[in-house]
């Protein structure tokens, strides 16, 4: 995959988005914070950059959203994964793998 | 959907910020219970937050370009596989070019011509009136005078009525000009204002100058005080000789103002050129009358009145001359009537060549989505949508329509003038330009032939299954079929359309074959014919006249080159040349009032054999037959045949008041000549012949036969006139093919339109044709190597390829005959010589068609025969 580094950065995020939504809906707040705490806080993301990248997956119709309430009783706009979504979520898993992979073995770390 | 979040970009930005309130109120929950105090929990809120504007910022435009990005992609995606076929792309876009560059032509000289309105005041209440004919012939004929101060005193609902009339007029060498003949117009006084037309220089007519007794008074055309006067302020209240009458110069029309027509130069009062007694006459049909009518009033009431009007003055004046019903039209109408078929018959038959273009670049269109079926069944199953897929289609086809469009706009814009030029007799011709309106059709023509192309062929995909292609397994035979269909569909509205306008084309072209070979009756090659009117002033008695024709003719016929030479007052093909009623005094008066008239011409003894008409009995003019001694009259053989029908005419008389000195026994017939023609596209009239030498006929034509080419006989002949009198001004110096050229002129134009256009058809639907043919063998290769190689005939598989691709020609042949059978009708009007439904017209589009369309055929279908059943069957 010859994308630039914004571009895969981009991929990225909207990847570990699509990840999170498997477990179940969630509004914004949520996902933020699931994917800092289960990336042992690595990946601490601005989370203002999330809602772009939630409409942008909307857009493209791989997650849906609904409002409902939120854990405090508040009106929060929730994303659910869509068929298309999932279907993308294995396709960039798997590049994100051979990627890894690749990359692995140039650094000399598959041990 | 992009579209849709374009439009929604505010509410989905409300959105975003209700979401932004929620995200910060949980964070500064979380840090809360982290143990921070509320104001240090909401700080870091935000700090991890990041700017919320620039959040806000971001979704807005993700929104805003994704309108952009998405028609961006799809038209990249539409150019990236238009190149990769630049074949078809050429085709197609060459198609479109010239359906949309002829039909924003040809919308333009219509919307030029005949919807723009007329530059007048208000003039939606300006009608023009008419006579009928007796018996109907001209249902729009010239009104008499008489007719016309009748009708202005019995037509309540008409605010204003004028009445004018054109003529030819010498105007004076004066400061160094030539002496010309121009033609001119005479109207009564109140034309102008009634018009609604304000003078560029000077006045307009006062009532007092519209007298017989007034002094002569001129309104100049813009372009002849240009052209004439250099434009000069001074020119009003100068004097000016026409037909050696002094003339005062009182104003100038602005220069937009050509009607009737743009070679009319100047005008003078009605009352004043023409005698008080020639304004009385009821039944001497010469002029035209427009009238505006009340606030109000309609057409039908004014007619109603005129027309009562005149059934009282036919009471009064019981002649059969004398008109018993009048007409009117709008006077627009009135002036673009000639054109008006025409120009419909020619935008009809562009607009079917767009829409075979359209049909064409459709049938394209399928063929290259049929190649890509299993590409667009896999799309589909990965959750691509049929609008998707409809929306690409579109792009293509409008791609396709708009770069037709970028060539075929500017060709339009050609077109326009050109047609404009070479039709200077069009009425309005001038007003010719591609205005904001015309550009308009263009480009909503674009719109519509981008839309129809892409429709077409995205019906296929936009029902039935999708999925289909991908289970067909790669050795079904019957794939595709519906998009056969389709395609063959589509060749049968383009064969049947190709048909009518064939047949529209092969009549036209028939009717002026007709005009150019119909015979005048006199000899046509190598003469020169140029005309010429004596003014009455320096030419006021008959003594006078007789003799500068008698010193001309021979003068005439010793210019070197001049084989014979021969005046006469109205030539053959060279109009009416006017008539007259006569009786016959050897025969009893006819009953019931039945019309005995014929045209009338005066011609010199050598007139006949100049132009070699045929003397078919008795003897020509002779010179001593002048002045009184002028008492014969040559008849022609149609009238001849039909007021003698059974006896011998010469030394038979006849008696006319409308010819000069008439003797008391009346004219004695000395000779019978054959026919000619007034007017090639009107049928031959009974014609009468009297002596030139009477002095009665001041105007006249000369006609001089040459061996070579004539053309260069015309400066000796002009030199002749002038030395016999230097201020006798000549006109129309013309060939006679030229001169009967001008009225076969609109014939060959319309029908050589309408054939390139019938051509570009045909050239359209075999191009189809093949494709579609093309296709259906590659689609069938293997099934046509299962055939050849279970033992079928290659003959059979010729045979049967051309059968299967010749259908829709034959379909579309049958239906194309039938339409064409009612639209003929619609141009007989236009047909001269030639009935609507001509067999042999019909017969040769058909043989025409069929070979063309054979042709297409026969290339695939002999491939198909020529496949090698082996390498056929491996083909998937």
């Amino acid at each position: 995959m010859a994308a630039k580094n914004g571009e895969m950065l981009q991929g990225t995020l909207d990847m570990l988005v699509l990840r999170t939504l498997i477990m179940g809906d969630a509004h914004g707040h949520t996902i933020a914070k699931v994917i800092e705490s289960t990336s042992e806080d690595v990946l601490e993301v601005e989370q203002g950059s999330l809602y772009p990248a939630l409409h942008r997956l909307e857009d493209r119709g791989w997650v849906s959203s609904y409002w409902g309430a939120s854990e405090n009783n508040r009106k929060a706009k929730y994303y659910r994964l869509t068929a298309a979504g999932r279907k993308q979520l294995t396709v960039e898993t798997g590049r994100w793998r051979q990627m890894a992979r690749a990359i692995g073995l140039i650094l000399g770390e598959a041990e | 959907m992009s579209l849709l979040r374009f439009f929604r970009r505010k509410r989905s930005d409300a959105a975003v910020i209700q979401e932004i309130e929620l995200h910060l109120a949980q964070e500064t929950e979380d840090n809360i219970a982290l143990g921070m105090n509320r104001e240090e929990a909401r700080r870091h809120a935000h700090l991890k937050f990041g700017s919320p504007r620039r959040v806000r910022e971001e979704v807005w435009q993700q929104n805003s370009l994704a309108l952009f990005e998405d028609i961006w992609r799809d038209l990249r995606y539409a150019i990236s596989s238009l190149a990769k076929t630049p074949g078809f792309t050429i085709v197609a876009v060459l198609i479109m070019a010239l359906g949309i560059g002829a039909n924003t032509a040809l919308f333009t000289i219509v919307r030029s011509v005949l919807l723009k309105p007329l530059p007048f005041n208000d003039p939606d209440r300006l009608v023009q009136l008419y006579e009928k004919s007796p018996g109907g012939a001209r249902p729009y004929n010239y009104v008499a005078p008489g007719m016309y101060a009748a009708w202005k005193k019995q037509a309540p609902s008409v605010e204003q009525m004028a009445i004018y009339g054109t003529d030819s007029i010498n105007l004076s060498g004066d400061g160094g000009q030539l002496p010309e003949k121009i033609r001119y117009a005479e109207c009564s006084w109140n034309l102008f204002s009634m018009l609604g037309v304000q003078p560029a220089l000077g006045r307009f007519f006062l009532q007092s100058e519209d007298r017989s007794d007034a002094n002569g008074a001129v309104v100049l055309t813009h372009s002849l005080w240009i052209r004439r006067y250099g434009g000069s302020a001074a020119i009003v209240g100068k004097t000016i000789l026409l037909d050696a009458r002094p003339y005062t110069v009182i104003g100038v029309l602005p220069a937009w103002f050509n009607y009737p027509d743009t070679r009319t130069q100047l005008w003078a009062p009605i009352y004043h050129e023409k005698g008080p007694e020639q304004m009385q006459v009821v039944d001497n049909h010469n002029f035209f009358v427009v009238a505006r009518l009340r606030p109000g009033a309609t057409m039908a009431q004014a007619l109603s009145e005129v027309d009562t009007a005149e059934k009282r003055v036919h009471m009064d004046h019981p002649t059969p001359f004398t008109g018993i019903a009048a007409n009117a039209r709008t006077l627009l109408d009135g002036l673009v009537h000639d054109s008006k078929a025409q120009l419909y018959v020619l935008l009809a038959a562009t607009g079917c060549v767009l829409l075979i273009a359209c049909l064409n670049v459709a049938n394209l269109l399928v063929a290259r989505s049929a190649s890509r079926r299993k590409e667009t069944a896999i799309r589909a199953a990965l959750g691509g949508s049929r609008w998707r897929l409809l929306r690409e289609q579109m792009t293509e086809s409008v791609t396709l329509a708009i770069a037709g469009g970028a060539l075929g706009l500017p060709l339009a814009w050609l077109g326009a003038h050109w047609l404009a030029q070479s039709r200077a007799d069009l009425a309005r011709a001038e007003a010719v330009h591609m205005d904001d309106i015309a550009i308009l059709f263009g480009l909503g023509v674009i719109a519509v032939s981008g839309v129809i192309a892409g429709l077409i062929p995205a019906m296929s995909f936009m029902r039935g299954p999708l999925l289909e292609p991908l289970q067909e397994s790669s050795r079904t035979n019957s794939a595709g079929r519906g998009r056969t269909r389709l395609r063959k569909l589509l060749l049968v509205a383009e064969v049947a359309l190709t048909v009518v306008l064939l047949t529209s084309a092969g009549l036209l072209l028939k009717s002026y074959q007709h005009l150019r070979s119909s015979d005048l009756g006199c000899a046509t090659h190598n003469i020169l014919t140029m005309n010429f009117s004596l003014p009455e002033v320096r030419y006021g008695t008959s003594e006078k006249v007789a003799s500068f024709y008698e010193k001309l003719l021979p003068q005439l016929r010793a210019v070197p080159g001049v084989d014979a030479a021969g005046i006469v007052t109205a030539l053959p093909g060279h109009g009416y040349g006017g008539d007259s009623r006569f009786s016959i005094p050897e025969h009893p008066t006819p009953g019931n009032g039945a019309v005995q008239d014929a045209l009338v011409r005066g011609a010199d003894p050598g007139y006949f054999k100049s132009l070699q008409i045929p003397l078919v009995r008795g003897r020509f003019f002779e010179d001593r037959e002048r002045l009184a001694n002028a008492r014969s009259v040559i008849v022609s053989e149609s009238f001849a045949r039909e007021y003698f029908p059974n006896e011998n005419p010469v030394g038979k008389h006849l008696r006319t008041r409308d010819i000069r000195g008439v003797p008391p026994e009346g004219f004695e017939i000395v000779g019978v000549v054959g026919n000619t023609l007034w007017s090639l596209t009107e049928s031959e009239s009974p014609t009468l012949y009297f002596p030139l030498a009477s002095g009665g006929w001041p105007a006249a034509s000369i006609a001089v036969r040459s061996e070579r080419d004539p053309s260069n006989l015309a400066l000796p002949i002009q030199r002749v006139l002038a030395q016999l009198d230097p201020d006798l001004p000549v006109s129309d110096v013309l060939t006679m093919e030229q001169s009967i050229g001008k009225s076969t002129l609109d014939a060959s134009f319309t029908s050589l339109l309408v054939l390139t256009f019938a051509v570009v058809a045909l050239l359209l639907a075999a191009v189809g044709l093949y494709g579609v043919l093309s296709y259906l063998v590659t689609q069938r290769t293997s099934e046509i190597g299962i055939r050849i190689a279970l033992g079928a005939q290659r003959g059979e598989v010729l045979r049967l390829m051309l059968l299967d691709g010749l259908s829709p020609a034959w379909v579309g042949l049958g239906l194309g005959l039938l339409a064409g059978g009612f639209v003929v009708r619609l141009i007989r009007e236009m047909l001269y010589g030639v009935q609507p439904l001509d067999w042999s017209v019909f017969a040769a589009v058909a043989l025409m068609l069929i070979a063309v369309a054979t042709m297409a055929c026969a290339i695939p279908a002999w491939r198909a025969s020529r496949l090698d059943p082996m390498r056929a069957l491996r083909t998937e």
